[in-house]
């Protein structure tokens, strides 16, 4: 009914958030970073060769004049040139979003499908041996750096067993397949730990609840209970879950891509960490943080239609 | 901090009973115990004082005079392991610090006075909470520069926006509440409400959020070391990882692990108690 002036109410508030992302990176990057210019010039650059590099990045202009550059870089996608490699960084980030993609897309979807099930599993034997099991693999999972599973995994899986490729990466569909299998497996167990734990806490949070025992006091199945029932009222929590990781799948992997040498958008951040290239950080940042405002829009908007108790309060 | 802790002697003494009452977390707290006495034996240059100090050839593997082998420069890998324990802690105290001092300050003033403070605050963590934590950590460790300043204040300014928001609605309940209503009867002023009376009452959720912080800002520590951005100086487990990328293919693996090890536990330990506490202190939250 009233949808479109819910989301139309819901985008209007994401503007003071949207220029408040600016703000921030506007802060951190304009006032408290450090003068690049001896990034860009070596120590024994002249005032007057600083001067012209101040003027070329626009550093000259008042605060206020280079605030809404950021806000219009940000709109107009257009964030410059990498110092680095003097490459648009736009045409950067376009070239690295699908080696990001092959790896985080199947990851996501493998993740998230073996995390929920087995939370709905060790829900429905909550107690039980299973239940225990799992809780306390996730959280021995959970406990160990993610650097070093895959400092060890790339060690021993591909280059002791050699049963994978040590690192590399091809474009297009089949060809990227064998690069990505190894990083794909050592992530899920990465991310097992902690989205077991929680998507089994947001399913075991329903199931105690007042309608979860009307419904098996009257005589429903468990089975029924479950899947029926504590499913359906705990999926907005879970789509929440799920639909807010969307963004960071564009993000990539930093650590992932670095050791395995492929050329998505993490290796591209570290590569730019590594190499002070401010802009490129700039635009991730700015690209990042809209497109999980984005997504929660989305969310929200969701919401509305899977619960029908959310109508547009 | 520790008048509030004095306040809450009550609820703080119960709960620490429960946790001892069981096995698995009086381990996890002996654990922690044991971890947060070597860091400060070791910052009393008591334990691995000499650690920087040659032991012998470089990379000789594990043996039974040195435990976990030599590093690059001979040094012991063990005495490392001792000597990054102290790193850990500290990031791990100084960063729940900051993230407890701004999120529960914020929380506060937004729940209790509302209107448009409430809306500034709010406001103010959407925007941090818009940007992906990770992207956030490294831009602000990217601009601090490298450095044991740069892993506190990176990674205090990235975590503080949950406890913030569960501060500011507990706030908000608590403000309405008959001993509160008193307070205000007998002329109490918003500070001393918001100091005296409402923050004993919801110190609970700060030393939930101490236990998890502790264990994120151990893990993240390993993050930014990896990205070059990490501590400087001194060992931690973080930059041992990191520099294992290296030893690995030469065979080289007791670094990795000793640190993996060391890290490992403590992080387990952490959640463990981390659990445990959540339990006896919040009943709602139980299982979660």
């Amino acid at each position: 009914m009233n949808l479109y002036l819910y989301i139309f109410r819901r985008l209007l508030y994401v503007i003071p958030v949207l220029f408040g992302v600016c703000l921030v990176i506007f802060v951190l990057f304009n006032l408290v970073a450090p003068d690049p210019a001896y990034t860009l010039l070596g120590k024994h650059a002249t005032i007057q060769q600083i001067n012209e590099l101040h003027h070329e990045l626009g550093m000259d202009k008042p605060f206020i004049v280079q605030y809404l550059d950021t806000v219009k870089t940000a709109f107009t996608f257009d964030f410059g040139y990498s110092w680095a490699s003097k490459q648009n960084i736009w045409d950067m980030i376009k070239a690295g979003a699908g080696p990001s993609l092959s790896i985080t897309g199947p990851l996501y979807i493998l993740s998230s499908l073996l995390s929920i099930s087995l939370a709905l599993l060790v829900a429905y034997f909550r107690g039980k041996f299973i239940d225990k099991f799992v809780l306390v693999l996730s959280i021995v999972g959970l406990s160990i750096p993610s650097l070093a599973i895959i400092l060890f995994g790339q060690w021993f899986f591909a280059y002791k067993l050699g049963w994978f490729e040590i690192s590399g990466y091809e474009n297009g569909f089949p060809n990227f397949i064998p690069y990505v299998i190894l990083p794909i497996i050592l992530y899920v167990f990465i991310f097992f730990g902690g989205d077991t734990r929680f998507y089994r806490a947001v399913i075991l949070d329903e199931a105690y609840q007042d309608y979860v025992r009307t419904a098996r006091s009257k005589g429903l199945s468990e089975y029924k209970v479950m899947f029926k029932h504590v499913l359906k009222n705990s999926m907005i929590p879970i789509l929440t879950n799920l639909i807010i990781q969307i963004p960071s799948l564009i993000l990539g992997l930093l650590l992932a891509e670095t050791f395995f040498s492929i050329p998505g958008l993490g290796a591209m951040v570290v590569k730019a960490i590594n190499n002070s290239d401010f802009p490129v950080i700039k635009a991730m940042t700015i690209l990042s943080a809209f497109g999980f405002i984005l997504f929660n829009v989305l969310t929200d908007v969701l919401y509305t239609v899977v619960d029908p108790r959310m109508k547009l309060k | 901090m520790s008048t509030e802790v004095k306040q809450s002697k009550s609820l703080l003494h119960s709960a620490l009973l429960k946790v001892i009452s069981e096995k698995l977390s009086l381990i996890a707290l002996i654990i922690v115990g044991i971890y947060f006495l070597v860091a400060i034996l070791t910052s009393a240059g008591i334990l691995a004082s000499d650690w920087n100090k040659e032991v012998g050839a470089s990379y000789m593997p594990p043996s039974s005079s040195i435990i976990f082998g030599t590093d690059i420069f001979g040094r012991s890998v063990f005495q490392k392991v001792v000597k990054a324990t102290e790193t850990a802690v500290a990031i791990g105290i100084v960063v729940s610090c900051i993230s407890i001092l701004i999120g529960t300050t914020m929380g506060m003033i937004a729940g209790y006075f509302g209107g448009f403070i409430d809306e500034l605050i709010v406001w103010f963590y959407t925007t941090f909470s818009s940007i992906p934590s990770i992207m956030l950590l490294v831009a602000i460790a990217f601009i601090l520069g490298k450095g044991t300043m740069t892993v506190f204040l990176s990674l205090g300014v990235t975590s503080w926006v949950g406890l913030c928001r569960i501060v500011r609605a507990e706030v908000m309940k608590h403000k309405e509440r008959e001993y509160v209503h008193a307070a205000n009867a007998i002329g109490a002023t918003h500070s001393r409400k918001l100091i005296k009376h409402i923050l004993p009452n919801i110190s609970h959720l700060l030393i939930i959020n101490f236990t998890q912080t502790f264990d994120a800002a151990v893990k993240s520590e390993v993050i930014l070391s990896f990205l070059g951005l990490g501590v400087v100086g001194r060992p931690s487990w973080g930059t041992m990882i990191d520099d294992s990328k290296l030893e690995l293919s030469r065979g080289v693996w007791w670094q990795l692990a000793a640190a993996t090890l060391a890290m490992f536990v403590i992080v387990l330990a952490f959640n463990i108690l981390g659990d445990a506490l959540r339990d006896a202190l919040d009943p709602k939250l139980k299982g979660k």
